[in-house]
């Protein structure tokens, strides 16, 4: 177990190398700092202000070690990420990190409940259907399933602006305010969408599960003795149908740090979804690409515990 | 310009799928397997098969372009430009904004956010014909969709069949590829790569490709792990049958089916995606999210104008609901796991 949990860590860390070595090639040789300097300043400004703003903005160092071993981009690149010393956006030259630490609680206080709303709702409904598996109620269930994934975020979203909002007039149309009684009314539609667009998916993948666990021994066994289907759905089947459960809940954990990005755009939540968004519009490369490398990081973190925490629900998983 | 003009282009591809399509077709026919599973998803989901047909036709006409033939007193077209069949269609007697047959008279961008009436659908800000631009979405859908999953696909069998199959230096380097690639958050490699690359149409196809073929190769890689291990293989390599002897003869016809369900989940959710990327500006032009994110605004007019976004709005839905109810029965009939509960 100790070596796996080593072994497993020094991969981590390999792969957070890979990742911002990735990152380096996107933001730093495919988009030059002259493109940088170029999107930032405007097509025809010339060359001596560009030369400039890549010096404020420290891109004016070669790219690679071979070409100025102690002073190259590459590895000021790896020693500012690693140290989460992110610098300056290159749209309006705020600090990135100041940034992230206010947007940090409003994504927090959409994602955390829609991810616990999201399992309240997806897990009975999913046993619900597995529960009357190869029936209509089943059938029905899963078409319904199908239906919900088929419509585009995007279009609930304006869906649901346009009738709660703007016809029912029930919550804002969009807007926050963190103080915690006027929270919800401003959370509530983000959070309807969120739960309407996602619990199609969910359900679905989570019946698969159930249905897969149906058809283990140990349920016949079950049956055979005389145990109730209620009993077995709920004692035989639920229970080992956790560990894949599991796997989703903790591979979604990261996304509620960068937030959902359309649902904060759109709904006007200023979370970490709502400054990706802004980058990507301002062209601010600096912000996006320490965004990518927070997203990453975390999923990293979330799939070390993921792999981990096998061993610790599931006796039968033996680290090798 | 590669020394093709566009719409050659696009009519050589066209021909070259449908070449494709019908030797697929022919092999499906040849083979008992494949055969009763067509059989049955006909069976089981007419309506959505015919659904996607008709997009795959509409897609089909809107690719097919060629020059000259335009009456001398259309208004609105250059009477030089590839026109495809739709847009021959819609040509009928004046502009492209007209919704031919059906409507009187009409002049281009002289009845911005007209209500359905003479216009089929109503026109857009614009004043262009909302079914006309619906159905030319179809074809942006299908690209996307389509082409990606072309790309990505065979992308991910080379490295995952390959990594699988020979293992060592080889399957390490594409694991740690795939490991670092699945740990970037999706959406977020997505816009980092366009905007690292730019806006067109064929960075948008390449960054959906490059974020969506992960999945897939590690799918393949492990299948193609089980599958080296069994008997029939050791037989075949016994027998001084070349690698790439049994990688073709042996490896992929068992990964057949996975390709063919892959290929269709992928679909939906690239075309999905594109929509998201229009409306944060990065998109595909003339695809259905833009059409969607242009009049989303327009909502909150008075009187509010609907049209447009429900006809884009719908026609997406459409397309996706019947691939995935399709993609549904094309599992259920070639999956073992759920071809044992249904037997």
């Amino acid at each position: 177990m100790g070596a796996y949990v080593i072994r497993r860590l020094l991969y981590g860390v390999g792969v957070v190398l890979g990742v911002l070595f990735l990152l380096f090639i996107l933001f730093f040789t495919v988009t030059k700092p002259d493109d940088i300097a170029r999107r930032a300043l405007g097509e025809k400004a010339p060359a001596e202000v560009i030369e400039q703003w890549k010096i404020n903005h420290g891109y004016d160092r070669p790219l690679w070690p071979w070409q100025d071993w102690d002073d190259n981009l590459l590895f000021d690149h790896y020693r500012r990420m690693l140290t989460f010393d992110f610098g300056l956006s290159d749209a309006d030259d705020s600090p990135i990190i100041d940034r992230i630490a206010a947007g940090m609680g409003p994504s927090l206080a959409l994602t955390v409940p829609l991810l616990f709303f999201g399992l309240v709702l997806a897990i009975p409904l999913s046993l619900l259907v597995a529960f009357f598996r190869e029936t209509y109620i089943d059938r029905m269930g899963v078409f319904l399933c199908v239906l919900a994934m088929s419509v585009s975020m995007l279009l609930y979203i304006i869906g649901a602006q346009f009738l709660i909002g703007k016809m029912l007039r029930w919550y804002p149309i969009s807007g926050f305010d963190p103080t915690l009684l006027m929270m919800p009314r401003f959370l509530a539609m983000p959070l309807i969408v969120g739960l309407l667009a996602g619990v199609g998916g969910d359900v679905r993948f989570y019946r698969t599960v159930f249905l897969e666990e149906s058809e283990r021994d140990f349920v016949r066994t079950a049956r055979a003795k005389g145990a109730s289907e209620t009993q077995i759905m709920t004692r035989h089947i639920l229970r080992n149908a956790l560990i894949p459960i599991l796997t989703n809940v903790v591979l979604a954990i990261p996304f509620l740090f960068t937030g959902a990005l359309l649902l904060e755009a759109f709904f006007g939540i200023p979370g970490l979804g709502s400054i990706t968004v802004d980058a990507i519009a301002a062209n601010d490369f600096s912000t996006l690409r320490t965004m990518v490398f927070i997203g990453s990081l975390l999923l990293i973190v979330g799939q070390i515990a993921t792999d981990l925490s096998y061993g610790l629900v599931d006796p039968r998983v033996r680290f090798e | 310009m590669m020394g093709l003009e566009a719409y050659v282009f696009s009519n050589i591809m066209t021909a070259a799928l449908l070449a494709g399509a019908w030797l697929l077709v022919r092999v499906v026919r040849r083979q008992r397997l494949w055969r009763e599973a067509a059989q049955q998803l006909w069976g089981r989901r007419k309506l959505a098969i015919i659904i996607v047909g008709i997009y795959l036709l509409i897609g089909l006409l809107d690719s097919v372009a060629w020059k000259g033939g335009v009456p001398e007193d259309s208004v609105g077209v250059l009477p030089n430009a590839p026109l495809t069949l739709i847009d021959r269609v819609f040509l009928g007697t004046l502009e492209a904004s007209y919704s031919a047959p059906f409507a009187a008279v009409e002049f281009y961008g002289a009845m911005p956010l007209q209500r359905p009436g003479s216009h089929l659908f109503g026109t857009d800000i614009l004043g262009r014909d909302v079914l006309y631009l619906s159905l030319k979405g179809a074809r942006v859908a299908l690209l996307i969709g389509g082409l990606t999953s072309l790309i990505a696909i065979p992308l991910a069998l080379v490295f995952g069949v390959g990594a699988g199959y020979f293992g060592g230096r080889f399957d390490d380097f594409v694991f740690f590829l795939i490991s670092t690639l699945a740990s970037m958050p999706g959406l977020l490699l997505l816009i980092a790569l366009i905007m690292a690359m730019g806006r067109d149409t064929l960075s948008v196809c390449v960054a959906l490709g490059v974020t969506s073929w992960v999945g897939f190769c590690r799918l393949s890689r492990a299948e193609t792990l089980k599958l080296r291990e069994l008997d029939y293989v050791s037989a075949a390599r016994a027998l001084g049958v070349s690698e790439l002897g049994i990688i073709v003869r042996h490896i992929l016809p068992n990964l057949a089916h996975l390709i063919v369900i892959t290929f269709v989940l992928m679909f939906s959710g690239l075309v999905l995606s594109e929509v998201v990327l229009s409306w944060l500006g990065i998109g595909v032009d003339g695809s259905w999210g833009q059409m969607i994110d242009g009049a989303r605004n327009e909502l909150s007019r008075e009187p509010i104008i609907w049209w447009n976004i429900a006809a884009a709005g719908s026609a997406l839905f459409g397309l996706i609901l019947a691939v995935n109810i399709v993609g549904d029965g094309i599992r259920d009939v070639l999956d073992p796991r759920t071809r044992k509960s249904l037997s």
